[in-house]
């Protein structure tokens, strides 16, 4: 029998601003590669601080600026975020930043380092982090509904069993899912390619459809622009050709199994956008697995469940990737990463419902506190997405 | 015991779903949206993850999987062979 969703809670930590996280990070957050120093030298001091260096945010220009401040922004709004320290060369961006990050009340400070140099800089950031730690320390989970839990997914090294194992697995739980409110989403938008008739099928109205539309047209514009070939090894990856799938269109069929059977496509975001109400939620995204899966953390997401063929072995400094893969050869030889075997879909010891609920169970534990598998190996990927050349 | 996985009926293409398949050998499918039983005889070594033909191809067919289009083909398939970048490619890009 399938699992009761209905009166179904989690233990998470409400924020200030309503939402509700399933970690209590405490980020030390550079705006531009130049600070990344300074910022890993704050976490190496206090305890429970998590610094996330990147190599982006210098001379970065319209669109792609935009993008970066609102990645960043949004990471450190995620609810899984306790609190936020701020460090830039420019004390002015790191303004900008960590107001962004304070709308949503939570505590942030921002540090400048021209004028005072790294020294001064990480004695000073290092004082605020030591605050947060032990502020966030006391924190404590409590019980909320099922319906203030976002959820979002990605697949990574897919190969043909993604297709008829994993990913209709994750298709399953976000059908179980969707009728109770819950927030969802999906994107890759390359990773369509043969089957966005079938997404855009699915979408609400004609409203929806037609911004779907825009941004698949948009995405492949791109490649038509700056192919050398048809992509043979990039899309479908090297990886994805040695787990057996052959064409892009053969991905994309697999791919779209994560949404399931019933739910719509409610609405569309741009890259790191935030939703803006219960329901699946498409966000046009790169196909790459930590690009895309540190959009979802900047989109305000909660929980991720991640579908394997051949073993991806992403993580995310502050969104608890779930893996699972049906093929028994990558569960035989990387379970270390693996949050959950649907092995036995492929040989008729599990049905596609028992696999939704078995995943659904992995990720009520992950969201009352239980580490992930990316989380215990220390998988931080953090990976900002660029749209074109710096200036 | 089953060897390969088939999405739905009509489907021109199996998913070997076990390790060391040999070319000689009575594979047994299962037709995963229908729940039937299929059968085809191995003509190639396939390897885990990778697709079983199910019928003969002429180069310029269609093959289909999930009851969608996924490639062309662009040398002959042998039902019971492997089909895969060799003899098949995308018709996008």
């Amino acid at each position: 029998m399938a699992m009761d969703l209905s009166k179904a809670t989690f233990w998470g930590y409400k924020r200030e601003n309503g939402r509700v996280g399933v970690r209590n990070h405490v980020l030390v957050l550079p705006v531009d590669d130049i600070s990344n120093a300074a910022a890993e030298a704050v976490a190496s001091n206090i305890k429970g601080a998590m610094a996330l260096p990147h190599p982006y945010g210098r001379l970065q220009f319209g669109a792609d600026l935009d993008l970066h401040f609102r990645t960043l922004i949004g990471t450190g709004a995620n609810p899984n975020v306790a609190a936020v320290v701020v460090i830039c060369i420019e004390e002015s961006w790191a303004k900008k930043v960590a107001d962004g990050i304070a709308a949503t009340g939570k505590p942030v400070s921002y540090f400048g380092i021209e004028q005072h140099g790294d020294h001064d800089t990480i004695m000073r950031a290092s004082k605020a982090a030591r605050q947060y730690v032990q502020w966030a320390s006391e924190l404590r989970r409590e019980e909320r509904p099922l319906k203030e839990l976002w959820v979002s997914t990605k697949c990574g090294e897919s190969d043909t069993t993604s297709g008829c194992g994993a990913n209709p697995t994750v298709g399953n739980a976000f059908d179980k899912l969707y009728p109770h409110g819950v927030t969802l989403l999906f994107g890759e938008t390359t990773e369509l390619t043969g089957g966005e008739h079938l997404v855009a099928a699915r979408c609400r109205n004609d409203a929806v459809r037609k911004k779907f539309q825009l941004m698949f047209d948009r995405y492949q514009e791109v490649v038509e622009r700056h192919k050398t070939s048809d992509l043979m090894d990039s899309q479908p990856t090297k990886g994805n050709i040695e787990g057996g799938l052959t064409t892009i269109e053969e991905k994309a069929l697999g791919n779209i199994q994560k949404i399931g059977r019933k739910c719509m496509v409610d609405g569309v975001l741009d890259k790191a956008e935030a939703p803006t109400g219960p329901g699946l939620w498409f966000m046009d995204s790169s196909s790459a697995a930590a690009e895309m899966v540190t959009l979802c953390a900047a989109a305000g997401f909660a929980v991720h469940l991640f579908p394997t063929g051949q073993g991806n072995i992403i993580g995310n400094p502050i969104l608890p990737v779930i893996k699972l893969s049906a093929n028994p050869r990558t569960v035989r030889t990387m379970s270390e990463h693996l949050d959950v075997d649907v092995s036995g879909l492929l040989r008729k010891e599990l049905t596609p419902d028992q696999a939704g609920d078995k995943l659904l169970e992995c990720m009520f534990r992950t969201a009352n506190g239980r580490l992930t598998a990316a989380e215990a190996l220390g998988h931080r990927e953090f990976v900002l997405t660029r749209l074109y050349e710096s200036a | 015991m089953i060897h390969f996985v088939v999405h739905e009926e009509g489907d021109g293409v199996g998913v070997v779903v076990v390790e060391g398949v040999k070319a000689g050998q009575e594979l047994a499918g299962w037709i995963m949206e229908d729940d039937k039983d299929v059968k085809v005889k191995a003509q190639s070594d396939i390897p885990i993850g990778h697709k079983v033909a199910l019928r003969d191809y002429r180069p310029g067919d269609t093959v289909i999987k999930y009851g969608v289009d996924i490639g062309k083909v662009v040398a002959p398939i042998k039902k019971g062979e492997h089909l895969h970048v060799h003899n098949v490619k995308t018709k996008r890009w």
